[in-house]
C-alpha cells in the first residue's frame, strides 16, 4: 500500500456537511475557489492551477476520498469547456467542483494522483470532448480509437448520418417521404478525415499506443527473460462481451495488463443529446442490458431531481419491487457466469437462468418486454401491474427464490476446485477500493459497507429494513458470496415492499411525450446491482438535455482490474474479470 | 473429508435430473412428435411450485407472448380489408414521440381545396430501426398504433422488405382485439362511458 493511502486511512471520517466544506474551501483559497452561481447549478468553481492544491487539501484536510465521477460539458455559446467532479465523504450529497477551460486551450490538471479512480474518467472526457488532463500518465482515447478525428461529444462534431441538431426531425411529419439513411448517405462518404490524413500510407498508431505502455513496464520488469504481450479478446467468451483485454505475460504470469474498449461504443450520450428527456428511456435499457430496469430508474430519478416531480406513492414501491427484481436477476447472472468462467460449464449458468427467466416473464407481464423493460417513467412508471402479477411475484419471492439461493449455495460453495481457484485470487484491499472508485459488490466485498440505498437514500428505501453485505477478504471467493448475501437481502426488501405496497395511481400528472425541464444540473447515483450507477444531466431549458452523462459502473470497476490481476495466472484473470461483473453495453456505451 | 464439497455440489444436479422427470410424470407425460408439454401444463411446469427443468423445444413449442409483449407496431383499421379507416388521424405524435424517428407519415391533402385531411395518406415505420419501445403506441391520443405481438419476422432481403407500409402496416381491429383483450375491452368501455355521458347531456 503507497504512502499516501496510509495517511488516508487514520483520516477521521469527516462531520463537514457540504455546504460547510463549500465554506472551507472558499475560504482557505480565495480568488481560486468561487460558488457556482448559474442559477439551478451547485457546487464551486475553481481556477484551472490550483485544482491539484485544492483536491489535495479536500482529500487530506476534508476526509474527501471517494471522487465518483469525472465528466465534461462543452459550453460552446461561452466557448468554454467544463470539467465536472462529484466527490463524496461518506454520508450525504456530493461535493461538486468545477473546472472552466477556454475551449482553444482545454488543459486541465490531471487528478489521477490524488484520486486514481479518475483515470478511466478523465481519459474518456478527453476522447469525447477533448480536454486535456495534464499529467495523466496514460492520457489516451479510450472508447474511439487512437487517430479518431474530432472529439465526438463536442457541439459542433457530427456524425454520420447527422441529420439534424434535435428530435424530432421536421422531415418525418407531415411530409415524411421515407428514405433509408444509408442510401442517403452511403458508406465510404461518411467518413471524415483530417486534411492531410493519407488512407494508403499510413502507420497504424491506435496498435502501438495500446502495446506501447506494456512493452515498456514488460521490459522493465524482466531483463533476461523473454516477455510476451498477448490479447484476451475482444471476441473470447470470458471476456462477457467484446471487452480486449491486453496482457503482458511472463510464461503464465501477468506482468501487467490493460483493458482496451470501444467495441461496442455507439456514443450513447450523443444520442441522448440529440433525444428529448423521455425519449431517452428506451436508450438506457441498451446501457447495462441485463439490468434494464435499474438503468430506467436512476435515469428517471435524475431527470426528477432536474423537475422536482414526484412520483405517487404506488409507484415508488413497484419502482422498488422491479428494482430488487433486477438485482437478483443480476447476481444470478454473475454468479452463474463466474462459475462458467471457473470452468464449471454450463450447469450452474442454466440453473441461474431458470430462476432469471421466472422473472423475466414478471417483467414481459408489467412492460411488455424481458429485458429491453422501457418501464419507469419519469414522475412514475409505465403501466400499473397487470392483474396476477402480485400472486405470481408472491410465490416467486416467498417460496421459490429463497429455496433456489439455499440450494445453489449448496452446489457451489464448498466445492474444493471452486476454492481452490477462488480464495486468496485477486485481493483488492479496502483502501485501494476505495481510491480507484470501485463500488458496489467489488466494494463491499473488500469490507466497505457503503450501499447507496443507506447511505443516501433515494426513493423509499429508507422505509425497508435490511442488512448492507459485507465481506472483509477482498477476493474473489467473497466477491461471489456477497452476492449470495445480497440476493437475500433483496429478497427481505422484496417481502417488506409486497406487503406495504398501496393502490392508487401509477403516474404523476398527465401521460406526455414532452416534459418542461427548467435550466439547471443535476447528477443523481443509485446502488444498481454493479455498483454506482450515475447519470448527470444539464439542462438548458429545452427538451432535450444539453449535457447526457452516464457515470458507468462497470467501466469505473474495471480501474482495479490490473492490480487485481498482477502476479497471477493468465486463467485467473478470466475469473477476477468474472467476478468483477461487468456488462460491455454500459462499459463502451 | 477432501471432496465432499463437489459431491455435495453433485447431488443437488443428481435432483434436479430425477425432479425433471418426476414434474413429466406429474404434469402429465407427453411425447407427441417433438412436444413435451401442452399448452395447459406449460405454465404449471414453469411455475414457482414445479421443480424440474422447463426448457421448451422452440420452434415446436411456442410460448405464448404475454399480453403487454411488444414486438414493431401496427396500425388498426376499423372494417373490411378492401376498405380500410384506419384509425390513424395523422396528428404526428406518434412520429414526434418515436426515439429513433423511424415513423414516416405524409399526411392526405383534400384533392379538391388542397387542405389537409384528418389522415395519413401514407405511413411507413422502417423496422430495422424501431427499437420496440412502444412509445407510440403509449402517446397516441387515438390508439391508432398499437405493438404488436408477431416476432418472426427473418427475412431474405434488408433493405426495402423492412420498411413497412401503410398497407403491411394495417392489421384489422379484430385482430388486435385479440392479442389485448383487456386493453381493448377498457377502450371500449372508455368509449361507451363517453357516448352515455354525452348522450345524457343531451337529452
Ligand atoms: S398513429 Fe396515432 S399518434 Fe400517430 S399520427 Fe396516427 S393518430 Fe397520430
Ligand atoms: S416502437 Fe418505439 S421505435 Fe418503434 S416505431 Fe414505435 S416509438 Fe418508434
Amino acid at each position: 500500500m503507497s504512502e499516501t493511502s496510509q495517511t488516508q486511512a487514520t483520516q477521521e471520517p469527516s462531520v463537514l456537511t457540504v455546504q460547510d466544506a463549500y465554506g472551507v474551501l472558499l475560504e482557505r483559497f480565495p480568488g481560486q475557489v468561487r460558488m457556482d452561481e448559474r442559477q439551478g447549478y451547485e457546487g464551486v468553481l475553481i481556477e484551472a492551477d490550483s485544482l491539484l492544491d485544492v483536491a489535495s487539501f479536500m482529500r487530506d484536510q476534508l476526509g474527501i476520498r471517494y471522487l465518483s465521477s469525472v465528466t465534461g460539458v462543452d459550453n460552446l455559446p461561452n466557448g468554454q469547456l467544463e470539467s465536472v467532479y462529484h466527490a463524496f465523504a461518506g454520508l450525504g450529497p456530493a461535493l461538486v467542483f468545477k473546472v472552466q477551460v477556454d475551449r482553444d486551450r482545454p488543459e486541465v490538471p490531471s487528478l489521477v494522483s490524488v484520486w486514481p479512480s479518475a483515470d478511466f474518467q478523465e481519459r474518456e472526457s478527453y476522447d469525447l470532448l477533448g480536454i486535456r488532463y495534464i499529467g495523466h500518465p496514460n492520457l489516451q482515447r479510450i472508447l474511439t480509437w487512437e487517430g479518431f478525428h474530432g472529439h465526438p461529444l463536442r457541439k459542433d462534431w457530427h456524425e454520420p448520418y447527422y441529420e439534424e441538431e434535435l428530435k424530432p426531425f421536421a422531415s418525418r411529419h407531415p411530409d415524411g417521404h421515407v428514405y433509408r439513411a444509408e442510401d442517403r448517405n452511403p458508406f465510404g462518404m461518411n467518413l471524415q478525415y483530417p486534411s492531410d490524413f493519407d488512407p494508403h500510407n499510413w502507420t497504424d498508431i491506435a496498435q502501438a499506443a495500446v502495446y506501447q505502455p506494456l512493452q515498456r513496464t514488460a521490459l522493465e520488469s524482466r531483463l533476461e527473460t523473454e516477455t510476451m504481450v498477448i490479447n484476451l479478446g475482444p471476441q473470447h467468451p470470458s471476456t462477457h462481451g467484446v471487452l480486449r483485454v491486453v496482457m503482458a505475460v511472463d510464461g503464465e504470469t501477468v506482468v501487467d495488463l490493460m483493458p482496451v474498449f470501444g467495441y461496442l461504443h455507439r456514443n450513447h450520450e450523443k444520442i441522448g443529446e440529440r433525444c428529448t428527456f423521455p425519449q431517452i428511456m428506451p436508450y438506457t435499457d441498451r446501457l447495462d442490458y441485463i439490468c434494464s430496469m435499474s438503468t430506467n430508474l436512476a435515469y428517471a430519478l435524475a431527470v426528477e431531481k432536474l423537475t422536482g416531480i414526484r412520483p405517487p406513492e404506488r409507484a415508488e414501491y413497484i419502482r422498488v419491487i422491479m428494482a430488487e427484481l433486477t438485482r437478483i436477476v443480476n447476481h444470478l447472472l454473475a454468479i452463474g457466469f463466474l462459475w462458467n468462467d471457473v470452468g464449471a460449464f454450463f450447469t450452474p449458468v442454466v440453473y441461474a437462468f431458470n430462476e432469471r427467466e421466472l422473472i423475466l416473464d414478471l417483467f414481459e407481464m408489467a412492460a411488455g418486454s424481458r429485458m429491453m423493460c422501457n418501464y419507469v417513467r419519469v414522475g412514475g412508471v409505465f403501466e400499473d401491474l397487470p392483474d396476477g402479477w402480485m400472486e405470481k411475484a408472491r410465490r416467486l419471492v416467498y417460496d421459490r427464490l429463497p429455496r433456489f439461493v439455499d440450494e445453489y449455495e449448496r452446489l457451489v460453495v464448498q466445492n474444493e476446485i471452486w476454492r481452490a481457484r477462488a480464495i486468496g485470487v485477486g485481493v483488492l484491499p479496502a483502501e485501494r477500493a476505495i481510491a480507484v472508485g470501485a463500488t458496489g459488490p467489488l466494494l463491499r466485498g473488500s469490507g466497505v459497507p457503503y450501499d447507496i440505498r443507506r447511505v443516501e437514500p433515494y426513493s423509499i428505501y429508507d422505509r425497508f429494513d435490511f442488512d448492507v453485505a459485507v465481506r472483509f477478504n477482498g477476493d474473489v471467493y467473497d466477491r461471489f458470496m456477497i452476492r449470495f448475501d445480497e440476493m437475500r437481502q433483496s429478497l427481505r426488501i422484496l417481502r417488506q415492499a409486497m406487503e406495504q405496497i398501496p393502490d392508487g395511481p401509477v403516474q404523476t400528472g398527465k401521460k406526455n411525450y414532452t416534459i418542461k425541464v427548467p435550466p439547471g444540473e443535476a447528477y443523481h447515483r443509485i446502488e444498481a446491482p454493479k455498483g454506482e450507477l450515475g447519470f448527470y444531466l444539464v439542462s438548458d431549458g429545452r427538451p432535450n438535455p444539453w449535457r447526457y452523462h452516464v457515470r458507468s459502473t462497470s467501466l469505473i470497476n474495471l480501474t482495479s482490474l490490473a492490480e487485481m490481476c498482477r502476479g497471477h495466472k493468465i486463467a485467473d484473470v478470466v475469473v477476477i474479470l468474472g467476478s468483477i461483473d461487468i456488462t460491455l453495453g454500459e462499459v463502451d456505451r | 473429508m477432501y471432496g465432499m464439497g463437489v459431491l455435495k455440489g453433485l447431488s443437488v444436479t443428481l435432483k434436479h435430473f430425477v425432479n425433471t422427470y418426476l414434474d413429466d410424470f406429474k404434469y402429465g407425460f407427453l411425447w407427441i412428435g417433438n412436444k413435451r408439454y401442452t399448452t395447459e401444463v406449460l405454465p404449471k411446469r414453469q411455475s414457482a411450485e414445479a421443480r424440474g427443468i422447463f426448457t421448451v423445444q422452440y420452434p415446436e413449442e411456442v410460448l405464448k407472448p404475454q399480453e403487454r409483449f411488444r414486438f414493431v407496431p401496427f396500425l388498426v383499421y376499423e372494417g373490411s380489408d378492401e376498405n380500410r379507416e384506419y384509425r390513424c388521424t395523422a396528428c404526428g405524435i406518434c412520429s414526434k414521440a418515436c426515439p429513433p424517428q423511424c415513423i414516416w407519415i405524409v399526411r392526405a391533402n383534400d384533392p379538391e381545396t388542397g387542405r389537409p385531411l384528418r389522415k395519413p395518406a401514407e405511413f411507413y415505420v422502417d423496422i430495422d430501426i424501431c427499437m420496440n419501445c412502444g412509445s407510440c403506441a403509449e402517446f397516441c391520443p387515438f390508439d391508432a398504433i398499437k405493438m404488436d405481438h408477431d416476432f418472426e419476422l427473418a427475412d431474405y432481403d434488408r433493405t426495402l422488405s423492412h420498411i413497412h407500409d401503410i398497407q403491411r402496416l394495417g392489421k384489422p381491429v379484430e385482430y388486435y382485439a385479440r392479442i389485448r383483450p383487456s386493453y381493448h375491452a377498457s377502450e371500449q368501455a372508455e368509449i361507451l362511458a363517453k357516448a352515455d355521458k354525452s348522450a345524457r347531456a343531451k337529452g
